[in-house]
């Protein structure tokens, strides 16, 4: 099923449908929910995916937005709360496909497209210095 | 290598400093700027566009520093320039020589005076930490061969005063996990922060892995203090901190007081690999600082440490 069949878009709709009201889903299309807490990196103003910048104000509120906590900080929070995938916050994240963004991030977990990372990307982190 | 690299695989105390911002003046300019703290300092970083304000670029200002016959630590930010661009200075850097990297995040283009420009955030600064890390493994983030490959010692920052505080030191072993040697740490004027961030490191065998280096910034006057109090993100200034600099009869005097104060509590951190410069002021702050805490010229710890290591043999 490639993301421009219309089944896909169904499927991307209805899973819309229901991560907006709840997560704040933006659609990037490669869901890593599980791994932060269930809190959308991609709703931090920067989308940053691995951790909060260094621009968290004293309160604990968005650099950029002030009245906003900050995701990452719930992102901690919650994921210690969480009965599984506790330590999955500090993975390293890849950076985003921007291809991606707008398909279904359950059909792409199904199929495996969610994990492709770039050949470059030093998925071992054993590269030598 | 980089003498950089080279002085922190020995273990030896570095001294590093912000080079400040290039507008113009070419490169007599350049040394005009180096000239009161070249003595003392091992590196000076290049910045890029700071607190989100457009200046001469990183890659620009390195290369002059090389020029000049001292060593850059070029910085990166992920603000302004997608994985392309980044890729492309990066390699750039390389064919100039140029080893010292420093990836940041960045602060949001709300915090400049240009607060209108896209942001690009397209990879983070941890995701670039990795990115150097590929290509120096030969390998563009696509995959594609880069021979031969560049040889970088990359460092990135971390910022011990800001929420949420028992993540920190978990966010810079994830720094050393993607591949960065140094850490040069965000101002920080609540000294139980640096404090417990030291220890928490320390403790967990990270300051073995990556030499912290924390930053201390020599201000000049109550204006000074208030931004960096009220606008510089992330940075949190204890109110009694400001008050003292407000009421003191000679501002200057006393922001050079709470530096040393500062710097002096940094350096009784364990693990601390040495320090990190930034000054407003105008004349030889830096020099003047580094003698007052017993830290000796560049050209002195280079021999002492030379004949150091010919007694160790």
């Amino acid at each position: 099923m490639t993301p421009a069949s219309s089944l896909h878009r169904v499927v991307a709709k209805a899973e819309h449908l229901v991560k907006k009201p709840l997560w704040g889903c933006q659609m990037c299309g490669q869901c890593v929910l599980h791994s932060t807490g269930m809190t959308c990196p991609m709703t931090c103003p920067k989308t940053l995916r691995n951790g909060p910048c260094g621009g968290v104000r004293a309160n604990g509120n968005c650099e950029v937005k002030p009245e906003m906590r900050c995701v990452w900080l719930k992102a901690v929070e919650r994921s210690e709360r969480l009965p599984l995938w506790r330590d999955h916050i500090d993975q390293l994240r890849p950076p985003v496909d921007n291809g991606l963004r707008g398909t279904s991030s359950w059909l792409n977990l199904i199929s495996g497209r969610d994990k492709q990372v770039p050949a470059g990307w030093a998925a071992d982190h054993d590269v030598g210095a | 290598m980089s003498a950089l690299e080279r002085k922190l695989n020995a273990g030896q105390f570095v001294v590093t400093a912000e080079m400040p911002v290039i507008d113009g003046g070419g490169k007599a300019e350049i040394l005009r700027q180096l000239e009161p703290m070249q003595a003392y300092v091992d590196a000076f970083n290049a910045t890029d566009n700071p607190s989100a304000h457009a200046h001469c670029a990183p890659l620009a200002v390195a290369i002059a520093l090389r020029e000049a016959g001292v060593e850059p630590v070029m910085q990166l930010v992920c603000r302004d320039r997608n994985r392309l661009a980044l890729e492309a200075d990066l390699v750039g850097a390389s064919m100039h020589g140029i080893e010292n990297i420093c990836c940041l995040t960045g602060d949001d283009v709300t915090a400049g005076d240009e607060p209108e420009a896209r942001r690009v955030f397209d990879v983070d600064g941890v995701q670039l930490v990795s990115i150097a890390r590929s290509l120096q493994a030969g390998r563009y983030l696509s995959g594609r061969a880069l021979s031969p490959p560049p040889h970088f010692l990359v460092g990135a920052v971390e910022n011990p005063g800001a929420p949420p505080f028992d993540y920190r030191v978990r966010r810079a072993a994830t720094k050393a996990l993607a591949g960065a040697r140094f850490l040069q740490l965000q101002l920080c004027y609540r000294t139980e922060l640096l404090e417990r961030f030291m220890h928490e490191a320390h403790d967990a065998g990270l300051t073995e892995r990556i030499a912290m280096i924390p930053s201390i910034c020599i201000l000049r006057t109550v204006g000074g203090m208030r931004f960096v109090a009220t606008r510089v993100p992330g940075i949190d200034v204890p109110a009694t901190t400001v008050a003292r600099v407000e009421q003191a009869a000679d501002a200057e005097a006393e922001c050079f007081e709470l530096a040393y104060e500062l710097a002096a509590h940094a350096l009784a951190q364990p693990g601390v690999a040495g320090l990190h410069f930034i000054s407003f002021r105008k004349d030889a702050g830096i020099a003047k600082l580094c003698r007052r805490l017993g830290i000796a010229p560049r050209i002195e710890r280079e021999t002492n440490e030379h004949s150091a290591s010919v007694a160790r043999r």
